[in-house]
């Protein structure tokens, strides 16, 4: 196994689903240990992948990182001081020459310092130097999301600020498993991705997490539940809402078809299509604000050509356009409530 | 209360600064002793053991999960916030990061409204949007209260460039901790400062710890007060109340004549970096206990004032018990505040509050726009 290992890939397999993996070699693990996983499996294959970010060193403050410093030594596994402008910039110089480089923002909501370096200098590497140069093998994990007592600075989901930059990858898993796979597909793209990871699912999220080295392909979506007359669109985090709310609607006869988008950008538009020709109804789901987030992007996508399959306008059912509350966040947040709510308007239509 | 003291309140009582390190300043610019009062001293200890209370309280009522969040305690730490009260004025403005409930009592917020604050009331400072990092106070210049650390460098820069384009005898005091110093942003916001011989007074509160990081693992010089490069800087023990207010005294008339200062005060907080931080991981229990028994800051005073004969052990306890009264009164009244109504949601996005449906958690409870 460890020979397999040190051949670099060769004992990695590529997914489309995490349901095609049929590995009975398996672990309960919540989100964090199989981020964990990830990187260890990386560290462990990659002589060149380096690990840096803010406390990564002592295990993180999320543990991601636990026990890495203490196993590969601390010229891959290492701190850096506060400054996210010097992180950012710091891992696309060491991709440039060839090292993996993973970088920890530790709050979404810090990586704005890092932005210039990640939009001006990450996203247009290649394409300014006619690819001579590339930072391919950078990849930017954060935090993301709300947590619950979050508030402004603690909660924020910056993925459509990402979204709008060609060069960029951005991802955001859903399970354990799928953040595994996910992770080392996005650690081993030629493209710099940047890696959101729902800080409220760290501890809550747990599965049965494949222990093997594998890939889940990006730019596509899968369809978590199937379903005939409304399809619901969302990622991360709010996954697990779409399905409480379609639980609401099953009550009422309606079967909700949810597709976790897995990739935000490049996203896999062909299997949003093809689901919304089948069902008709669309509700686009996202904690961010609604103004140009991603359910703005995906709807205008989706009606350019599923024009005369709709049956009701797409809805968006998301954050309002406030900064992230303080104590108001339950009412901000789009729960199961308004997504039920969305739901039976659909299809009232 | 009347105290019975063998001097009169109008002596003076002369104390010894503890020295300074200086960084392109000479040492004979500064002073070697300060003057203080009976009344003075009492008025210092009565205000520190008001914020080490209040800091205490909040402790409690995060664990009782009254606060949320995230919440950064600064007891250990009062005598630079007193310092800073008694160095400089209202008018003099002061801009900080999130560890700055002690610096929102002294800018003029009652316990009252810090601690509803902290637990999102709508009688709170910020009314009950801005939680435990979001203190402001536009009364008595204080600009906040900031998350995002470092942010508020260049912004108290734009303060004082402010105060110098208006031509107001006043300065910013920018404060900002160990780990901040490695932000890129102070150091674009310090060459403005020095070019253009702004009024910033760059404040750097030294506890040793970048959340669980010490300084030297983070920082290459650990010498904050060099830091400013070919800008002077002072480095003082931030625990000594006086050494503060004295060097902030002397800041301010060197940043109206000259231009910008940094101030490293060296400090110690004893609780973690936040309520999540058990601040023992990356620091001994025993270390953290020998910095309460040798360099606490309110005790620095009490021996100051036991020594002088200003008030005995028994009229102390009496002030104590009254800052712990004040504090009390203080909680119980915040627990039964009401929270912010959920139109609060979304006024104060835009200066012109736009009219929104806000959708309750039950559908009976939403809000509809004026306008429907």
């Amino acid at each position: 196994m460890q020979l397999l290992r040190k051949v670099y890939r060769f004992g990695s397999t590529k997914h489309r689903f995490a349901s095609d993996i049929k590995s009975t070699n398996r672990q309960k693990m919540n989100l964090f240990q199989a981020i964990n996983n990830a990187l260890d499996i990386e560290l462990g294959a990659n002589p060149k992948a380096l690990l840096f970010g803010e406390d990564v060193k002592f295990g993180g403050v999320f543990r991601c990182s636990q026990g890495l410093n203490e196993k590969y030594g601390t010229d891959r596994v290492f701190n850096t001081p506060l400054c996210e402008q010097g992180i950012g910039a710091f891992g696309i110089g060491l991709a440039s020459v060839g090292y993996t480089a993973i970088a920890e923002i530790q709050f979404g909501d810090y990586i704005f310092p890092a932005f210039d370096q990640i939009v001006n200098e990450a996203a247009k590497f290649r394409y300014r130097s006619g690819d001579q140069f590339n930072c391919g093998s950078l990849t930017i994990r954060s935090t993301w999301g709300a947590v619950g007592h979050g508030a402004l600075y603690h909660s924020q989901s910056p993925e459509a600020y990402f979204a709008h930059t060609p060069g960029l990858k951005v991802v955001v898993p859903r399970d354990p498993i799928q953040a595994k796979g996910l992770l080392l597909a996005s650690i081993r793209d030629k493209n710099p991705v940047i890696f959101f990871e729902p800080k409220a699912l760290y501890r809550n999220a747990e599965d049965e997490v494949p222990l093997d080295d594998y890939e889940l392909e990006l730019s596509k979506a899968e369809v978590v539940q199937q379903g005939k007359h409304i399809t619901l669109i969302g990622y991360g985090t709010q996954i697990r809402v779409l399905k409480e709310a379609a639980k609401l609607a099953e009550k009422d006869g309606v079967s909700c078809e949810i597709i976790d988008l897995q990739t935000i950008y490049p996203y896999d538009g062909q299997t949003l299509v093809d689901s919304v020709k089948k069902t008709g109804r669309c509700i686009i789901s996202h904690e961010a604000p609604q103004t140009c987030g991603m359910g703005a992007e995906l709807s205008a996508y989706i009606q350019e050509r599923c024009f005369l399959h709709l049956e009701a306008p797409i809805k968006r059912v998301t954050g309002y356009d406030t900064p992230f509350p303080l104590v108001h966040e339950p009412i901000y947040l789009p729960d199961k409530f308004k997504i039920y709510e969305a739901i039976k308007q659909s299809v009232n239509y | 209360m009347i105290f019975r003291i063998s001097r009169s309140c109008f002596s003076s009582i002369s104390v010894k600064l503890p020295s300074f390190k200086v960084h392109h300043l000479e040492l004979d610019q500064l002073p070697q002793t300060a003057t203080t009062t009976s009344a003075e001293l009492l008025a210092y200890y009565k205000s520190m053991q008001l914020q080490r209370r209040m800091e205490i309280a909040c402790d409690n009522l995060y664990k009782q999960r009254l606060i949320r969040g995230f919440l950064h305690l600064a007891d250990g730490q009062e005598s630079i916030y007193e310092g800073l009260h008694a160095g400089l004025t209202f008018d003099d403005c002061v801009i900080t990061a999130y560890r700055d409930h002690c610096i929102a009592l002294l800018r003029g917020d009652t316990p009252h409204q810090i601690i509803a604050e902290m637990m999102a009331k709508q009688t709170g400072s910020t009314k009950g949007k801005g939680g435990s990092m979001h203190y402001y106070k536009k009364a008595t210049n204080f600009y906040g209260g900031h998350g995002i650390v470092g942010a508020q460098i260049p912004l108290g820069t734009g303060l004082a460039f402010a105060q110098k384009y208006l031509k107001k005898p006043n300065v910013t005091l920018i404060m900002f901790g160990d780990g901040a110093a490695n932000q890129g942003q102070l150091y674009e916001a310090a060459n403005m400062a020095q070019l253009w011989h702004l009024p910033a007074i760059y404040f750097i509160e030294n506890n040793l710890f970048g959340m669980g990081t010490s300084i030297d693992r983070a920082s290459a010089n650990t010498k904050f007060y060099t830091r400013g490069d070919v800008i002077p800087g002072i480095q003082i023990d931030g625990n000594n109340v006086f050494q503060v207010r004295e060097t902030l005294k002397f800041a301010k008339k060197h940043c109206l004549e000259k231009g910008p200062i940094f101030i490293e005060a060296m400090t110690y907080r004893y609780h973690g970096h936040s309520m999540s931080d058990p601040g023992v991981t990356y620091r001994t229990r025993e270390e953290v206990q020998q910095q309460r028994k040798t360099r606490d800051c309110i005790n620095y005073v009490k021996n100051i004032i036991l020594e002088n004969k200003v008030a005995d052990e028994h009229q102390l306890e009496e002030i104590d018990n009254t800052a712990q009264n004040e504090i009390d009164i203080a909680v119980e009244q915040a627990k039964v505040d009401p929270v912010p109504p959920s139109t609060e949601l979304t006024t104060d996005v835009y200066v012109d509050n736009q009219n929104h449906f806000i959708r309750g958690i039950l559908y009976k409870d939403s809000i509809l726009p004026k306008s429907q």
